[in-house]
């Protein structure tokens, strides 16, 4: 079986964001907040170390807002 | 018959000279100020008969439109036959929606061309239904409307009249805010929901109502469907540049002795078309594409109208909006006025749109006002950065650009505003028209 490395990113729907900030708290390192209190999520991938939370993030989001887009590694 | 512009395909890119093109779109209203169906008939022709069947016919037009190389005039400018392309390969019947909804203020042409050649925009919608197959078509015109609404229903009067064949067409009227306009919005009405603009993280995908796609189309571009069904696609690159063919309709206003909405030929220079419109110098800068475009400044007048060259001068075609101020306005003041406009025509669905434009406009009103410190400008530009790109729609990212390109265009204001000097224009009328939002701010859902 061949395992293809994958990029995951952490997006944000900002329709559905209330900006209750459970992700920045979990997830200082990739999650911001603006001055209104709505995230700035990073544009890079999550890195592996971060990956349980970040879909701790997902689950845990009272609007369900947070979403994880797969995307296959550019190979070399 | 034609006009004094008539040129070749493989012209060279050159800025063209000020002359008047003839009018296609407009051609029957300049020549008799009818719009009725036998005005129509008798200066662009009946629809061409094909000889084959509808499958052959759809074909065809797509190549036709392909071939022309005719891109939305919505604003977006994206390839028309690309996007049919997207909606045939499916295997539900498309719904065909045709946006006359125009929302930007500074704009008039929708309103022009159904009140001039309501025929045309329809004989567009039948034709880009047959070559998607679609058999429902929904013609939006905003609620407050009612002259181009009455245009259009008279003209479907007459076409039921004359017996001319195509799927029915039914005439909607959506309240007509900023964003009620804006692709998703008006999608989102028609499926029964608010007009608000929907969160599209992929954006290929087609819109849907149920599980049917939805193609939506300027009622401009229609009317160059119409031409191009009638003389052809090689007829409709005569006109305008080899990357960027064919006419389109602007709207000119502000310090122009005759504003309205002209049809030029893609290429013009910005100041020939501001002269056909009657310029009057000094200018200040122009306001190119919209409310949520950029402005042009007055030693740029000379580029050339069309998609590569406003790109290299920071501008894009947006709504075919040009609106002038003179070098006497003050354009921080009236970039101030439209972001409080923005502001209040906010969707009220994504948290930095909902907070970030209002205080946007607050930092541009202190500037305006000379009221700020020397923390003003850059709290502004930290905030432009947060803003931008961080809405579902790209009504935030408009607004983002406007303020930005005003920042650069209008630096020397800046500063005497941030030294609590006034400008030039301290002493000026608003010129760009700002209407008053029913509601405006806050969160809704």
């Amino acid at each position: 079986m061949l395992i293809t490395p994958v990029t995951l990113r952490l997006h944000v729907n900002p329709v559905a964001c209330d900006g209750f900030g459970y992700c920045a708290e979990l997830l200082p390192e990739i999650v911001d907040i603006d001055e209104w209190g709505f995230p700035i999520l990073a544009d890079d991938a999550v890195p592996p170390h971060l990956l349980d939370l970040a879909r701790r993030a997902v689950r845990d989001c009272p609007r369900q807002a947070l979403f994880i887009e797969r995307l296959p590694s550019t190979r070399r | 018959m034609r006009g004094a512009s008539v040129s070749t395909t493989d012209r060279p890119v050159t800025p063209k000279s000020d002359i008047t093109v003839t009018p296609r779109l407009l051609a029957a209203w300049f020549r008799s100020e009818r719009r009725d169906l036998e005005s129509h008939l008798c200066v662009h022709g009946p629809l061409p008969a094909f000889t084959h069947g509808a499958a052959d016919r759809a074909d065809q037009l797509v190549e036709a439109v392909r071939v022309a190389g005719l891109t939305g005039r919505g604003g977006a400018g994206f390839p028309t036959a690309r996007k049919w392309d997207s909606v045939r390969s499916g295997r539900r019947h498309p719904i065909l929606a045709v946006n006359a909804m125009e929302g930007e203020p500074a704009s008039h042409k929708d309103r022009s061309l159904l009140a001039a050649a309501p025929h045309l925009v329809l004989d567009g919608a039948v034709l880009a239904a047959q070559a998607i197959g679609a058999r429902d078509i929904v013609l939006c015109v905003a609620h407050d409307r009612n002259d181009s609404a009455e245009s259009v229903r008279g003209a479907m009067v007459e076409r039921d009249a004359a017996g001319l064949s195509g799927p029915p067409v039914r005439l909607l009227r959506p309240a007509g805010r900023y964003v009620s306009g804006e692709e998703s919005a008006l999608v989102a009405w028609l499926a029964g929901g608010p007009a608000v603009p929907r969160f599209r993280p992929a954006r290929g995908v087609p819109l849907t109502i149920g599980r049917s796609p939805v193609l939506v189309q300027s009622a401009e571009t229609l009317a160059h469907v119409a031409l191009i069904a009638r003389h052809g696609p090689e007829w409709f690159r005569r006109a305008g540049l080899p990357d960027a063919p064919g006419t389109c309709l602007v709207t000119a206003s502000g310090a122009v002795r005759r504003p309205g909405v002209y049809e030029i030929e893609m290429g013009t220079p910005v100041v020939g078309i501001l002269r056909q419109a009657g310029l009057e110098p000094p200018v200040g800068a122009v306001l190119v594409g919209g409310y949520g475009g950029t402005w042009l400044p007055a030693e740029l007048l000379e580029t050339p109208y069309a998609p590569a060259p406003l790109a290299a001068a920071g501008c894009a075609v947006g709504a075919g909006v040009l609106a002038v101020i003179p070098a006497s306005s003050c354009g921080i003041a009236e970039t101030a006025r439209v972001a409080v406009y923005m502001a209040g025509e906010s969707a009220g669905q994504c948290g930095p749109c909902v907070a970030g434009l209002p205080a946007l406009a607050q930092d541009l009103l202190q500037l305006t006002r000379g009221t700020g410190d020397n923390q003003t400008v850059p709290r502004l530009r930290h905030r432009l950065d947060e803003v931008d790109g961080r809405g579902a729609c790209r009504h935030p990212d408009g607004v983002v650009r406007l303020v930005r390109s005003a920042l650069e265009v209008f630096a020397g204001d800046v500063a005497q505003h941030a030294r609590h000097r006034p400008c030039l224009g301290w002493n000026y009328k608003p010129i760009l028209p700002v209407p008053r939002s029913p509601t405006s701010g806050g969160r809704r859902r």
